[in-house]
């Protein structure tokens, strides 16, 4: 016997009523992109469940994979044996001598029985199948407040699913869900896991990046397409949107005094991701800041750089301190890469010092002898995309080579 | 000239050559170097990975490029010994590695480790249970051939990988480097933590490798020096050989489709032909890897045979190439438990999926006249 099923739970799915079947269906079209390398599996839904039938791939992979779809409570791998008491209290035994290899441990069982034309109420279940297990395994006790394993068989209609662990899942809701976000991403190590967050929720996302060559080098470009071909392991495809910027950080850098150039800059940079989202549909934008991480983080500073859009932006990453933004860059894969050292556009043309307590009418003013419109209107126009998905990460340019 | 000695290195694909020669020329830049440059060797190197990772079907980031079969080994082995030696100090093997294995091993134990070498059966091939009761306390390391570079003989990989998956803190290494591309092997499937490749032996150039080293793993680097291939490798990449191998490899995985078969036709059919052959005793397993047929000549030098057949434009060898200037008998075939007049006269017959039926056919002729015409001045 081995386990030949993954079971998948969705907790907060089943909450939403109506739209309930939208979202599984959802769900499962994200889970079948993920799995596509495993051409054998078979992924079906049933009720307020899912199934991934392994036909022989590989069980860790498969679960390592379904780890990173949102929208997933939790994963058990499971054995499915058929309806009658024999075969469930064979397979019980098995997954209980799988789980203690040893032989040794206390375990409790679970039954649920969503099949009432199953003869034996779950009550009485968990008393055969633990009789079983204890006839059968020498050193094992039952505890039903602290198991080392907890035996959880679900009765179903067509058959039943035995399981001994489960995984958590990666919570959240499946991407594709929520609407649609652009996400400002500097190549930090913040930015990246704000993108993530926001995809947890279920958000489709597409990603905007200022570009200023020659002061930017094309490498700080290659580990933003890094970062977000990182991202499509959670969001699928998502496009990639290049803003040459220049020529607009170099005009700033002339007309706007040292102090409130990060200012306006920001604010430029605002205004052409809103335009950017408006292009394309989305109806929010996203960023990684975090309050009072730097001078343009603070409260005074959002207050003055957000008056340029009436566009939400969310701001996963806002309480959070860095060590935990860290962590959880460590955990997704896109630490590594931002810890790349390439100049962004944040850093370059840095001055000495940047208010901390920006004034919004000051910014204004001091952006008056810019023409505003033209400039973000010239950026918008000459943004390059470029899509990028999950196992899509060979490069066309060589494929002569290979 | 037929070659039959492709498990000491095959000929390089032409277009593996021409991927070299271009890659040398237009890709000449370093590919730390932070100019345009480097830059785009840097990314041609990266696809190169992603696109071994996908042939291998393992993650990019698991792999690192190595100079071959031997500096695989030794990383994967060593690395892991002193990586984990706080923890244990024992390392379980077999009878039938390559030298690589074998001599870093026999170093290990100078310096204080345990290695128990699992005798195979006259085979050449070890049983899961044997490895099974060689584990102890101590145990940190099962490093296995695949396939034995002088027989042929296919290890239980699957079933030991099963059986190590219940001792999560025991690393399980691969020598693939005979087994590429002509018996397949799924890494993740087989639950292998390090796994040892060399692109010479399916098509590519010498000086090219592979190690796959199953992400979470982190072994203790054998060189001293850059940052270069995740720290395990400093120096400059040899990024002609590396893009060449990645070709070589999707080429000769493209091959293998029908090749397998076509190579165990020719495998099977000489053997037959040759066994029939007074005097000749088939050592290979019937069981065995498609490209690998060893026989003996008991008593008949093979160093003689091999001239002889050299002269006639046919290539074939004793044992492993890495041991073969050594006139002494085969360690591996000693260890399968063959008396010394076989192991002392072992040929070895390795095929490609270039070789053909009309090179079988010619071979076993010339061989049948070569082998009576020596045992007119041989004394047996």
């Amino acid at each position: 016997m081995h386990y030949d099923h993954i079971l998948i739970r969705y907790a907060e799915l089943s909450l939403k009523g109506k739209n309930r079947k939208q979202f599984e269906k959802k769900l499962e079209a994200n889970i079948r992109d993920v799995l596509k390398e495993f051409p054998a599996i078979k992924v079906r839904r049933s009720f307020g469940r899912m199934f991934v039938k392994l036909n022989g791939e590989n069980g860790h992979a498969v679960t390592d994979h379904l780890k990173d779809v949102f929208g997933i409570h939790s994963l058990s791998p499971s054995l499915k044996v058929q309806l009658n008491k024999e075969d469930i209290c064979e397979g019980a035994l098995w997954a209980a001598e799988d789980s203690l290899p040893e032989g040794r441990g206390t375990f409790k069982v679970s039954v649920r029985r969503t099949n009432k034309d199953f003869p034996l109420r779950s009550q009485e279940m968990n008393k055969v199948i633990g009789g079983h297990v204890l006839r059968n395994m020498e050193n094992i006790s039952v505890d039903v407040h602290n198991p080392d394993v907890e035996l959880k068989v679900e009765i179903r209609d067509d058959a039943a699913y035995i399981s001994a662990k489960v995984i958590n899942g990666a919570g959240g809701l499946p991407v594709g869900t929520s609407g649609k976000v652009m996400l400002m991403l500097s190549g930090g190590i913040d930015s990246p896991v704000a993108g993530y967050l926001a995809l947890k929720r279920g958000v489709t996302l597409e990603a905007v990046h200022f570009h200023s060559p020659p002061f930017t080098n094309e490498r700080a470009k290659q580990k933003v397409e890094d970062l977000v071909q990182v991202l499509t392991r959670f969001g699928g495809k998502i496009n990639l949107h290049i803003v040459p910027f220049t020529d607009i950080q170099t005009t700033i850098h002339k007309q706007v005094p040292d102090n409130y150039e990060m200012t306006v800059m920001r604010r430029f940079m605002l205004r052409i991701s809103e335009k950017l989202a408006e292009n394309r549909e989305a109806k929010g934008l996203v960023n990684g800041e975090s309050l009072g991480q730097v001078a343009s983080q603070t409260l005074d500073s959002m207050y003055t750089i957000n008056e340029v859009t009436a566009m939400p932006v969310l701001r996963p990453l806002i309480t959070m301190d860095k060590m935990e933004v860290i962590d959880y860059a460590r955990r997704i894969g896109t630490y590594d890469i931002s810890i790349l050292p390439f100049e962004d556009c944040c850093t370059i043309f840095l001055p000495a010092e940047s208010k901390t307590k920006p004034n919004k009418l000051k910014a204004s003013r001091y952006e008056s002898f810019l023409d505003i419109d033209q400039m973000v209107n010239e950026a918008v126009e000459n943004t390059a995309v470029k899509e990028f998905s999950r196992n899509m990460e060979l490069d066309e340019d060589f494929d002569n080579l290979f | 000239m037929i070659y039959f000695d492709n498990s000491a290195t095959t000929v390089p694909y032409d277009e593996v050559i021409d991927t070299f020669s271009e890659v040398s020329r237009s890709y000449f830049a370093n590919p730390s170097s932070l100019h345009p440059l480097g830059k785009e060797a840097e990314r041609l190197k990266e696809q190169a990975r992603r696109r071994v990772g996908s042939l291998l079907k393992v993650k990019p980031e698991e792999l690192v490029f190595t100079s071959g079969g031997t500096e695989g080994n030794n990383l994967a082995i060593k690395g892991t010994a002193y990586r984990l030696q706080t923890r244990g100090k024992h390392i379980i093997t077999t009878g039938i590695e390559h030298t690589s294995t074998f001599e870093a091993c026999q170093q290990l134990e100078k310096e204080g480790f345990t290695v128990t070498y699992i005798t195979p059966d006259d085979t050449g091939r070890i049983t899961k249970d044997q490895v099974e009761q060689a584990l102890t306390e101590d145990t940190i390391l099962v490093s296995m051939i695949h396939v034995s570079n002088e027989l042929g003989s296919v290890q239980p990989v699957q079933d030991t990988g099963e059986l190590l998956a219940n001792y999560p803190k025991i690393l399980f290494h691969v020598d693939h480097v005979q087994g590429m591309t002509k018996v397949p092997l799924d890494f993740k499937k087989a639950g292998i933590d390090l796994c040892t490749i060399s692109a010479h032996k399916f098509h590519g150039l010498k000086g090219t490798g592979v190690l796959y080293i199953r992400s979470g793993i982190t072994l203790t680097s054998q060189f001293s020096g850059g940052e270069q291939e995740g720290g395990y490798r400093g120096g400059t990449e040899n990024l002609a050989g590396i893009v060449a191998m990645a070709k070589a490899l999707r080429l000769s995985i493209e091959a293998s489709n029908s090749g397998i078969d076509h190579i165990k036709q020719i495998s099977s059919w000489i053997e037959k032909e040759v066994s029939a052959i007074d005097g000749v005793v088939l050592n290979s397993p019937r069981d065995r890897a498609p490209h690998i047929l060893n026989f003996s000549i008991p008593n008949m030098k093979p160093e003689v045979v091999i001239q002889a057949l050299g002269e006639k434009g046919i290539f074939v060898s004793t044992k492993s190439a890495c041991s073969s200037k050594q006139f002494t008998p085969s360690r591996v075939l000693l260890s399968a438990g063959f008396d010394e007049p076989v192991a002392a006269s072992a040929i070895r017959l390795s095929f490609s999926f270039e070789n053909t039926m009309e090179e079988a056919a010619l071979f076993t002729e010339i061989f049948k006249e070569t082998v009576t015409s020596m045992k007119k001045v041989v004394k047996f």
